[in-house]
């Protein structure tokens, strides 16, 4: 590569699109399992809170440490010392299928904190008032609570998505492929300044896409 | 139809201090079916606990709450629930679901109970008919006014057709004209569907407009109960005094006017008469009007005036007032209060 005359020459097109796919899977994918076991997580996080309808200091302290633990660790060393569990519970610790479990481990509790936050967020009258109206405690939560706290937890699942696709580019060093896994092999270890740039570019860019629709989903379902 | 038998009620100690904080003291009362009973406090008395025990939001320390035949404390959580369709309430800040639309949120009661959507649907339209709102059915709670947030919590509490609803400082958010125009619509309903209302404010003003009872709360304890007219008009406890005076201004006395000090009260029709004239010409007292107050308490209009009498038969001037119907209280010994 000689100065003046730099172009895209290193660029399989083929080969992004195909990363590209895999992010897109590996997000995706992860970010399904995230909200399947982050949002009950949360939930019980904040009902077995203090002052609320399932007050548990037990429960409460218990999860709030599993929590904290894999939210403390880093993410790159969660992939390795995953890989025993990821391959006991998808058979191979490679590929998309192997970056999912630890990114679920990474993400689900960092997005079930923000769904206790999102949920701490509403008005305790409202909760008062539906019980008041004899509700039963599952009609309140699931009629009253997270229904106020929708835009909060799409706001909650935005900035989630947006952490899982930087995750997704460190999940390349457990050969998951991706876009982060071409960026390092090739624009890093090869010195391929150009496919650095249409990998970063390209991530960027879905960055800006789940924030944009993020946005416009909380503006649509918000009406305070 | 509600009952409380020396119900007490503490909380728990926080972290930190030694003993729990009583909010109740063996507080007794009884609220009859079709009245509208107010509970009068200042923050911190009380009022918000006394009405959340009656629909189980809170649960006694010690004592009973009777509601409908039905000892609270030992309904079971079907019981509960029942017995909150049973009893409306509604929030000084409205409590609506902001994700939810008027009709939706008028809804939400009856969806709870199970009804069938063809019902839940007429039953909305009517309720909204009722608290004048039809037109606002598909808004937000973001884009109403304050007092049409409050007819969509009214609406909402009368949902499932309680025998009994619960104001908790109802109007305590809203302007003076939007005030009148939700105690009217409670005034209408206690009226008309012979709901026993209970409502609790710090605000006399409010229960001289709508209330037939009323007790004053102190610290946790009942200080006066009575009909709303003789609280209001013949204070007994200093906090029911401090309330008259806040709604009505300083009944003023004049230090150093001669005389007798004498305050009359009028009452119903005498309120229109020309009384004071008359009985000053036959008894040829003179009087100085020092302070006065003229008012109605729901439907009744009275009077409250006192006067200085000179000269003249006085004590023969009293026997003419409380002839014509007029209540005279000899205030001469007590001229501070």
């Amino acid at each position: 590569m000689s100065a003046g005359t730099f172009d895209f020459s290193n660029v399989d097109w083929s080969e992004i699109g195909q990363a590209t796919l895999d992010t897109l899977a590996m997000l995706g994918g992860s970010m399904a399992l995230t909200i399947a076991l982050g949002l009950p997580l949360g939930v019980i996080l904040f009902l077995t809170g203090k002052g609320q309808m399932l007050e548990n200091r037990l429960a409460n302290s218990a999860l709030s440490l599993l929590v904290n633990v894999l939210r403390s660790v880093p993410f790159v060393i969660l992939l390795i010392v995953m890989i025993p569990l990821t391959v006991t519970l998808v058979g191979t610790s490679l590929g998309v299928a192997g970056a999912i479990p630890p990114l679920v481990a990474g993400a689900a509790p960092f997005f079930a904190r923000l769904v206790e936050t999102a949920l701490r967020e509403v008005d305790k009258g409202v909760v008062e008032a539906s019980f008041a109206m004899g509700a039963k405690r599952r009609q309140v939560v699931l009629g009253a609570l997270l229904p106020e706290a929708l835009p909060g937890l799409i706001a909650a699942a935005t900035v989630t998505a947006i952490a899982l696709v930087g995750y997704t580019a460190m999940a390349g060093v457990v050969g998951a492929g991706g876009l982060g896994d071409l960026a390092v092999r090739f624009g890093y270890q090869r010195f391929q300044t150009d496919v650095m740039i249409v990998t970063v570019v390209l991530m960027l860019l879905l960055v800006q896409a789940v924030q944009m629709v993020g946005d416009a989903v909380v503006r649509r379902v918000s009406h305070r | 139809m509600i009952a409380f038998e020396a119900v007490s009620k503490t909380y728990p100690a926080q972290d930190g201090r030694a003993s729990g904080h009583a909010a109740l003291r063996e507080v007794s009362l009884s609220v009859a079916a079709g009245e509208v009973f107010g509970v009068i406090g200042a923050s911190g008395a009380g009022k918000s606990t006394l009405i959340r025990l009656i629909n189980g939001l809170e649960t006694p320390s010690g004592g009973r709450v009777v509601v409908d035949g039905d000892d609270v404390a030992a309904l079971g959580v079907e019981g509960l629930r029942a017995l909150r369709r049973r009893v409306g309430m509604i929030f000084q800040h409205f409590n609506l679901l902001s994700g939810k639309t008027v009709a939706q949120n008028v809804a939400f009661p009856l969806k709870l109970a199970g009804r069938p959507a063809a019902d839940v649907k007429a039953r909305t339209a009517e309720l909204l008919e009722r608290v004048g709102l039809t037109a606002h059915a598909d808004k937000y709670p973001a884009q109403l006014s304050g007092g049409q947030k409050q007819r969509v919590g009214i609406a909402r509490a009368l949902a499932t057709g309680p025998k009994v609803l619960l104001c908790d400082e109802a109007t305590s958010a809203l302007d003076p004209e939007t005030t009148e125009q939700i105690l009217d619509l409670i005034s209408g309903l206690n009226r008309e569907l012979g709901l026993t209302i209970v409502l609790i404010t710090h605000e006399m003003d409010v229960v001289r407009r709508v209330c037939d009872r009323v007790a004053v709360l102190e610290a946790g304890r009942v200080v006066e109960e009575g009909a709303v007219e003789d609280v209001f008009l013949h204070p007994a406890s200093d906090t029911a005094r401090r309330f008259v005076r806040e709604a009505d201004g300083e009944a003023a006395t004049a230090p150093g006017v001669g005389g007798r000090l004498v305050r009359l009260t009028f009452k119903g029709e005498a309120t229109y008469k020309p009384v004071l004239g008359e009985v000053a010409r036959t008894t040829g007292v003179d009087y100085s009007i020092l302070g006065g107050r003229i008012h109605r308490l729901r439907e009744t209009p009275y009077g409250q005036l006192t006067l200085a009498l000179t000269g003249g038969d006085v004590d023969a001037a009293i026997k003419s007032f409380e002839a014509s119907g007029v209540r005279v209280d000899d205030l001469t010994g007590e001229a501070a209060r």
